[in-house]
């Protein structure tokens, strides 16, 4: 079975941002770059999926600048097969419609018989292009799934989502498109051997004019970015513990109204 | 009705809205008057929970009610949602912060060509556009976005929005209109309900206690329900604490776990890495308790203590029932 599955490269979360002088996007000098963690879940799940069935072909793919290939290049020395890079400045304003667009193209390009996605991108939080890629496919789509198992035959997959008092389990036909959960794996770390292999897999290059569809505008636009209003200096209440105490559930009656 | 604000019903999968409704309800009131909507796909609603939405606002309901739509699937709830946008053309799609709805919005968008901005903390009218704000990179940044077209989709994070008072006896006329049911690819098998402990789900408590690494082991935590069992507090946790298999997964506060705004936050041992502050620095009242007086916390913090958790625990929970026995 061919597995493929979207990455996205985004600031480390202890990276500090800064926003640009266009105000609608972060100066990216000095920013330390990872793969979202959420996509590396997919990532091991596929590998696992692979693993386990004794053959297929695990393809990365993740549109963005030319910085987006040490991404690919990390899945690939996790032990993904190959990767395709959607790398064109026209995409640079896409939102997550657009992005799914493309993601579309490629996936009817390559006929995978299942995606695997992270459950939210962690440097805009949208969480949105796994189902809108299944929306373009007409796919079914599961999202932040904590278990998968697919039948021998590679027909169908069962898979556990979470939801809010419980998981939920469901049969899906296959081809699919999947979100990751955290709890679904642990990420296996790169070894010496896969990044060294890595610098010899393929990662193609893929223009917009490479895909069947069109790019069209984004739907949805930054008007701009701003720092976060500061809050308000806090106080730490002193004195021995009991004391503190009755002070901490005074004030949060009577001045913070909080309870 | 053209142009109105769509409020897609989060239910308690009882026939019942949940509460955050309100809060959708109320805020879609505030931009549209007398133009908010409430659109329930369900299988079974109840009377009580069709008058719940009138009292909070809607100006009428759209009951899209079919036994194919429970339990939620995102490939029919949308073909049965769209069909209904198409003919009734609004302005607005809103829905809370939930792990369904982050789904069926972001398909209904792709469907319907829109943008979506999904868990927005605030918007503002600006003539005949709507710019929504929503929390990036960990929540160290804001981001103020806009739609090309409408309607305008986006989700609500919970806790945020002032609820809509309810006005007791206040009506709204019910409509169903018939219900396109796809046929579902998705076949179900069953559900695995979490064994409750009693307290509220952590994304829509209005009090949230977060235990970390100072709990040093998951046979503490039990000091921390009994505190929330006294004042009605959903128990998380840091990703320190899961990731030592203190916790499950399904507690964490944080960027690859849950993101809350309570009314009150009240952290344990929690030193306050940037990935736990991504998931709750929008609450409203922070308060901190760590023995750490240089543990990052305290910055965001509106009230701290320098202690033991173990001394400070047991007193505040005495303390607290002092209080609200009274």
């Amino acid at each position: 079975m061919k597995i493929l599955v979207t990455i996205k490269q985004v600031p480390d979360t202890a990276t500090q941002v800064k926003i640009a002088a266009d105000g609608k996007s972060i100066d990216t000098t000095g920013v330390t770059w990872i793969v979202s963690p959420y996509d590396e879940f997919a990532v091991e799940e596929a590998l696992r999926i692979k693993e386990k069935r004794g053959q297929g072909e695990v393809v990365a793919v993740s549109l963005g600048p030319d910085r987006v290939k040490e991404a690919l290049r990390s899945c690939l020395a996790m032990g993904c097969d190959r990767a395709i890079h959607l790398n064109d400045p026209a995409w640079a304003a896409a939102d997550t419609l657009a992005t799914a667009r493309a993601l579309a193209a490629v996936v009817e390009q390559e006929e995978p018989g299942l995606v695997l996605c992270g459950r939210q991108a962690i440097d805009d939080d949208m969480g949105a292009v796994t189902a809108q890629l299944a929306e373009l496919l007409g796919w079914p789509c599961a999202y932040w799934i904590m278990e998968e198992a697919i039948d021998a035959d590679g027909k169908s997959v069962r898979t556990a989502r979470q939801v809010e008092g419980g998981l939920e389990i469901f049969d899906l036909p296959l081809p699919a498109v999947l979100a990751a959960q955290k709890g679904l794996n642990e990420p296996r770390y790169p070894t010496l051997k896969g990044i060294m292999g890595a610098k010899k897999k393929e990662i193609k290059d893929v223009k917009a004019s490479d895909l069947a569809s069109a790019v069209e505008p984004p739907q949805l636009s930054i008007v701009g970015l701003q720092a976060l209003p500061p809050r308000p200096p806090g106080r730490i209440i002193q004195g021995d513990v009991p004391t503190a105490v009755k002070e901490l559930v005074r004030a949060l009656r009577e001045d913070a109204k909080a309870i | 009705m053209p142009n109105a604000f769509w409020c897609i019903v989060e239910d308690d999968r009882n026939g019942s809205p949940k509460k955050v409704m309100a809060e959708v309800i109320g805020e879609a009131s505030r931009l549209a008057p007398g133009k908010v909507e409430a659109v329930w796909l369900t299988d079974k609603a109840t009377e009580a929970g069709l008058k719940q939405l009138a009292e909070w606002g809607a100006a009428r309901v759209l009951l899209l009610e079919h036994a194919a739509l429970a339990p939620y699937r995102s490939e029919v709830w949308v073909a049965a949602a769209a069909e209904l946008a198409a003919k009734e053309a609004p302005k607005a799609i809103f829905a809370p912060v939930t792990s369904r709805q982050r789904e069926f919005v972001a398909r209904l968008a792709a469907r319907l060509g829109v943008g979506l901005a999904a868990d927005s903390v605030g918007f503002v009218l600006e003539g005949d556009s709507l710019v929504a704000t929503r929390p990036v990179y960990a929540g160290k940044l804001l981001s103020k976005v806009t739609w090309a077209k409408s309607p305008w989709v986006a989700t609500l994070r919970p806790n945020v929005f002032r609820p809509a008072d309810a006005q007791s006896g206040k009506t709204a006329p019910v409509e169903r209109p018939p219900v396109a049911a796809a046929a579902a690819q998705m076949k179900f098998v069953e559900r695995r309900e979490e064994v409750s402990t009693g307290l509220p789900e952590l994304t829509e408590a209005e009090t949230v206690i977060s235990g970390g690494r100072g709990m040093k082991g998951p046979e503490n935590y039990v000091i921390l329900e009994d505190l929330g069992r006294v004042i009605g507090a959903a128990v998380g946790a840091s990703r320190a604490a899961v990731d030592a298999g203190w916790r499950p997964h399904r507690f964490q506060i944080g960027q690859t776990g849950r993101t809350i705004s309570p009314k009150l936050y009240l952290g344990f041992g929690v030193s306050g890495a940037i990935q736990h502050l991504a998931g709750m620095r929008t609450s409203k009242v922070i308060v901190a308790i760590n023995k750490d007086p240089e543990a990052p916390i305290f910055k965001i913090a509106d009230f701290g203590i320098v202690a033991d958790l173990f001394e400070v625990v047991p007193e505040l929970t005495k303390e607290f029932k002092k209080l609200l026995d009274k």
